[in-house]
């Protein structure tokens, strides 16, 4: 374990966090503090497409690594300052720059306790992309925690409606979802003697368990199921999301509730191969409840931030579908349905955070997101309803959207394993087109309104974002390559261990 | 007494010793207002004193006396640990104590005074090898804190002193009544000798400690030092004498008080009730008080709206997290990371040490000029002094447990140790405390943040109060991101035990 640095990714990580102390210690004023916010959002951005781009897939494994192996260098603690990015974290780093730029820049019209916002907003970046590149497992749990504080500062402070009680939901649900996390991860490491996530895998294989290996399976899985969200414990989701401030719900649905479907394939899937086969079953079925059961609840929401959270909460579902595809047929695995979970996070998170941008301008504008009282603004703002047309139709995966390709991917690895399970879930998209299209009809089409009358479309400002973020949509279901062989190759040197049974008869 | 005696003692002495030499002064001089900041620059005597003993020793010996010291004190890497962290939090409570001194004039040295001579006793109990050295040191730690508790004169200041002083003498009686029944069984007082009697004897395995005399007498020796460290089901006279106490004598108390009582227990329990032949015992009666403390702690402060009694019933929990170290000192055989358990209980002692004298030391920034604990008190605390908030609200965080604070990386260390001793099960009840925990912790955070304050005037925290306050913020923060020289130090000290 030698000191390796890089520093591309330490840059990408904290560089928010510097924006956030600058904006606390040195900026006064508004203006200049979203310039500085801004600032930082684009360079992020532009930071984590160079991350994107130099990662060679073709090389695979971690790379970009920046390493200081003596953080705590006690042999009863041993932790590592290790960062590193492979086929799986490089897509999510891209996708948090993505959106943290939207994010910024969708909180132009904050107008109370303006600095505070900002700095929680880029303490809450540093934090989710400490998870996505954090090979430590300690530190990767670090990051984990650190992303309570922000998010929950920004849920009751520049919340809606009962903020403090969903902020708190929020907080209570995570929090004990990794306080089992984290007795999973030192339980690990009492076995192995490593918090490296990268030799972990090896190291569990050979180690002698402690407690049976299931049950640190699922101290573990019910953190990232808490974060993904899976049914039952998906109850914090409508409420966080319905209260959140626009931006944050973007973060929310774009990226945080990815960090559970990561933790999934990195650690649940990786880690615990044979556990993962044998509770796959109980995936799949978990994935179809997820599945049906959002889209279900999803067509009877009035307030459309809470419809957009439930279907977050169906489309999850589709990334435990495809998980769920590592038990294999006759002994083989095909990495076609975990690359297809993990395409099913990215496209998610831009076309949700995309959802979250539209809704937002349309409640800045119209005043309401009470979905009987819209109607007809399509006329009045035929950009955004352009945009909210498209967003929709992606997110019930037309192909030509980033949207299909994912669930393409998922249904056909899933299909060979789990065929009735994958049947049922297929039939959540036609219920999916059902409140999509319904959605998009009765607020942006229909009879003009009077008292929309004096309603504007998107200013070029608020377009910027948004154009980012169609590109994405549209480029990756044109394109869907660029992401999904970086993803595919990820994936396929997570589950060599699943793939190669000599490697599970050793236990 | 040989000089080499007095050489060891002198960290106790030094301590003791600018106790009179305030009392003293106080007599001659006019501006009072000196004696504060003589007492805390005073300490630096005894500090001085320890890191030259500290310096003198190699890891893993001692150095014991050939005089009249030989049996019952010992100075060693444990012991100085302990002594450091006394000497650091007798300072940081001196910091914030100015108004309290003051509020009584006649008598402010004495205050300063009363809390050295409690410090000096805390710090014999560090060194004490023996049982009735360890009485005579606990009696001497226990007698200032019971008149400085009731040093505000006032109602609740009284009842707190009285509470105390009752309550602290039962448990005095319940100990040593412990004590002679080891003796009685053992014949030896000397905790070394205890030990290699107890495994000389030979112990019934049929029965729990192997006679019903050892079981007794460690039931009791447990209670006594329960109370010091108000672990469940001891802990009945915390929040009464907390919440009447002077703010810095209850930071005093949840603070240097507890860590005395956990360098006596575990000096006592490892060297005394070996742990080849009794560590299952004593360990799985320290498991059960861990989730015991934990779970009624956390659970009776959701319900509190005075601060200084949250505060208590949350170092009662606290309790029952350093506990966890306790109960994972049966593992020392098996495995060759034994000292996890006692480190982990050394290393969250010394994050519970800034963490919980920070929380306090706003608690005094706040209280002094509102007059309450109560939590309303509190409300828009970040527009009146958004400093002073930040740092209280930092201290909740690493009292929850949540990164980048020292209370993240200890939770993790003690929970680890949990696994590693095989009490999985503790580590999970400990976990979910956690969760609890963080719901009123984060409602003093949100009082704060979000509710209106009931006046506008910003508070500007008294010089001292702003050092301690930064001192222990810092040290929060530095040994959140950075902790591995605290862990170090404290498998460092825990070394001799092994």
């Amino acid at each position: 374990m030698s000191s390796e640095f890089s520093g591309l990714l330490t840059a990408a990580v904290f560089l928010p966090l510097a924006a956030a102390v600058v904006i606390a210690i040195l900026v006064r004023g508004v203006r200049l503090t979203r310039v500085v916010a801004g600032a930082a959002a684009l360079a992020e951005l532009v930071l984590s497409a160079v991350v994107f781009l130099r990662y060679d897939s073709e090389e695979g494994g971690v790379q970009l690594v920046d390493r200081v192996a003596d953080w705590i260098p006690i042999e009863t603690f041993e932790v590592q300052y290790f960062l590193g990015v492979d086929g799986l974290s490089a897509p999510l780093v891209l996708l948090t720059g993505l959106l943290g730029m939207a994010a910024v820049f969708a909180s132009w019209g904050i107008k109370v306790r303006v600095r505070e916002y900002f700095i929680w907003l880029l303490v809450l970046q540093t934090a989710v992309m400490g998870v996505f590149t954090a090979l430590d497992f300690l530190l990767f749990f670090l990051m984990w925690e650190v992303e309570l504080v922000p998010m929950f500062f920004l849920i009751s402070i520049w919340g809606s409606g009962r903020r403090e009680y969903s902020a708190m939901k929020f907080l209570i649900y995570t929090f004990l979802g990794s306080a089992f996390m984290l007795v999973g991860i030192v339980t690990l490491f009492f076995m192995t003697g490593t918090f490296d996530m990268t030799e972990l895998p090896r190291e569990i294989a050979a180690a002698a368990p402690i407690i049976p290996m299931g049950v640190i399976f699922t101290l573990l899985f019910i953190a990232f199921a808490v974060k993904l969200p899976v049914f039952p414990l998906h109850t914090w989701l409508p409420d966080a999301h319905t209260d959140a401030p626009t931006a944050v719900s973007v973060m929310l649905a774009g990226v945080l509730l990815k960090m559970g479907g990561y933790g999934m394939i990195r650690v649940s899937t990786a880690m615990f191969p044979d556990v993962i086969a044998d509770a796959a079953p109980f995936l799949a079925a978990l994935g179809v409840v997820n599945v049906l059961y959002g889209a279900v609840v999803t067509l009877r929401q009035t307030d459309l931030k809470r419809l957009i959270a439930f279907s977050s909460i169906s489309h999850m579902g589709y990334v435990l579908v495809g998980i769920s595809s590592v038990a294999g047929v006759a002994g083989s695995v095909s990495p076609t349905g975990l690359t297809g979970a993990a395409m099913q996070m990215f496209t998610h998170g831009t076309i949700t955070g995309l959802m979250f941008l539209l809704v937002g301008l349309v409640y800045d504008k119209a005043h309401t997101r009470y979905i009987p009282d819209l109607g007809g603004l399509a006329t009045r703002m035929p950009v955004l309803a352009s945009a909210f047309l498209l967003a929709g139709l992606a997110s019930l995966g037309l192909p030509g959207t980033s949207g299909f390709v994912s669930e393409l991917l998922i249904f056909l690895g899933a299909f060979p394993v789990w065929g009735w399970a994958t049947a049922l879930s297929a039939f959540g998209i036609v219920i999916t087109a059902g409140y999509i299209l319904w959605m998009v009809q009765r607020t942006m089409f229909g009879p003009a309104k009077e008292r929309f009358g004096s309603v504007r479309d998107a200013t070029v400002a608020e377009m910027a974002p948004i154009f980012v973020l169609v590109v994405a949509v549209i480029g990756v279901g044109v394109y869907p390559a660029f992401v999904s062989d970086v993803f595919a190759g990820g994936v396929e040197s997570l589950i060599e261990a699943l793939q190669d049974p000599g490697l599970l008869a050793l236990r | 007494m040989t000089s080499h005696d007095i050489y060891l003692l002198s960290p106790e002495l030094a301590t003791a010793g600018l106790a009179g030499l305030l009392l003293l002064v106080d007599l001659v001089i006019r501006r009072k207002g000196w004696l504060a900041p003589a007492a805390v620059l005073g300490l630096a005597a005894p500090l001085a004193f320890t890191i030259l003993l500290w310096l003198d020793l190699d890891a893993g010996r001692s150095l014991a006396s050939d005089g009249i010291l030989s049996e019952s004190f010992v100075v060693d890497r444990f012991s100085l640990f302990f002594k450091f962290l006394l000497i650091g939090s007798a300072a940081v409570v001196m910091l914030m104590s100015g108004g309290y001194a003051r509020q009584v004039q006649r008598f402010e040295s004495a205050f300063y005074a009363l809390a050295l001579f409690s410090t000096s006793g805390m710090m014999l109990l560090a060194s004490s090898v023996e049982l009735v050295t360890i009485y005579v040191s606990l009696e001497l730690t226990a007698l200032p804190i019971a008149a400085l508790a009731a040093f505000l004169a006032d109602g609740r200041s009284s009842e707190s002193g009285l509470k105390f002083l009752i309550l602290s003498g039962i448990s005095s009686a319940l100990l040593l009544y412990g004590m002679v029944l080891v003796y009685g069984f053992t014949g030896a007082t000397v905790l070394s000798e205890v030990g290699a009697r107890i495994v000389d004897i030979g112990l019934d395995d049929g029965l729990p400690f192997g006679s019903y005399a050892l079981l007794f007498g460690v039931v009791l020796i447990i209670a006594g030092f329960g109370f010091k460290i108000t672990a469940f089901p001891f802990q009945m006279w915390a929040p009464d004498v907390y919440e009447g106490a002077p703010t810095s004598i209850t930071a005093f108390l949840s603070v240097a008080s507890k860590a005395a009582g956990f360098a006596v227990i575990m000096r006592v329990f490892y060297v005394a009730f070996p742990i080849e032949a009794l560590a299952i015992e004593w360990s799985a009666i320290f498991a059960a008080l861990a989730a015991l403390s934990m779970t009624v702690g956390n659970l009776v402060a959701i319900a509190q709206s005075n601060i200084k009694r949250m505060l208590a019933y949350s170092t009662i929990a606290h309790a029952g997290y350093l506990m966890v170290g306790l109960a994972a000192a049966a593992v020392r055989v098996e495995t060759p990371q034994a000292d996890v358990g006692p480190s982990g209980s050394l290393f969250y002692l010394g994050g519970y040490a800034v963490t919980n004298l920070a929380a306090f030391a706003a608690v005094v920034a706040v209280s002094r000029r509102t007059g309450t604990d109560e939590l309303g008190s509190f409300a828009g605390l970040g527009r009146r002094a958004p400093l002073l908030a930040a740092a209280l609200a930092f201290a909740m965080v690493s009292l929850t447990g949540a990164p980048p604070t020292v209370g993240f990386m200890a939770k993790i260390y003690i929970f680890g140790a949990a696994v590693n001793a095989g009490l999985a099960w503790l580590a999970i009840v400990g976990v979910l405390n956690s969760v609890v925990s963080a719901y009123y912790y984060l409602r003093v955070v949100r009082v704060m943040v979000l509710s209106a304050p009931r006046d506008e005037t910003p508070i500007r925290p008294p010089l001292p109060v702003g050092l301690a306050l930064f001192i222990t913020t810092a040290g929060v923060l530095a040994f959140g991101v950075y902790p591995a020289p605290l862990i170090q130090f404290a498998r460092a000290a825990v070394s001799v035990l092994l």
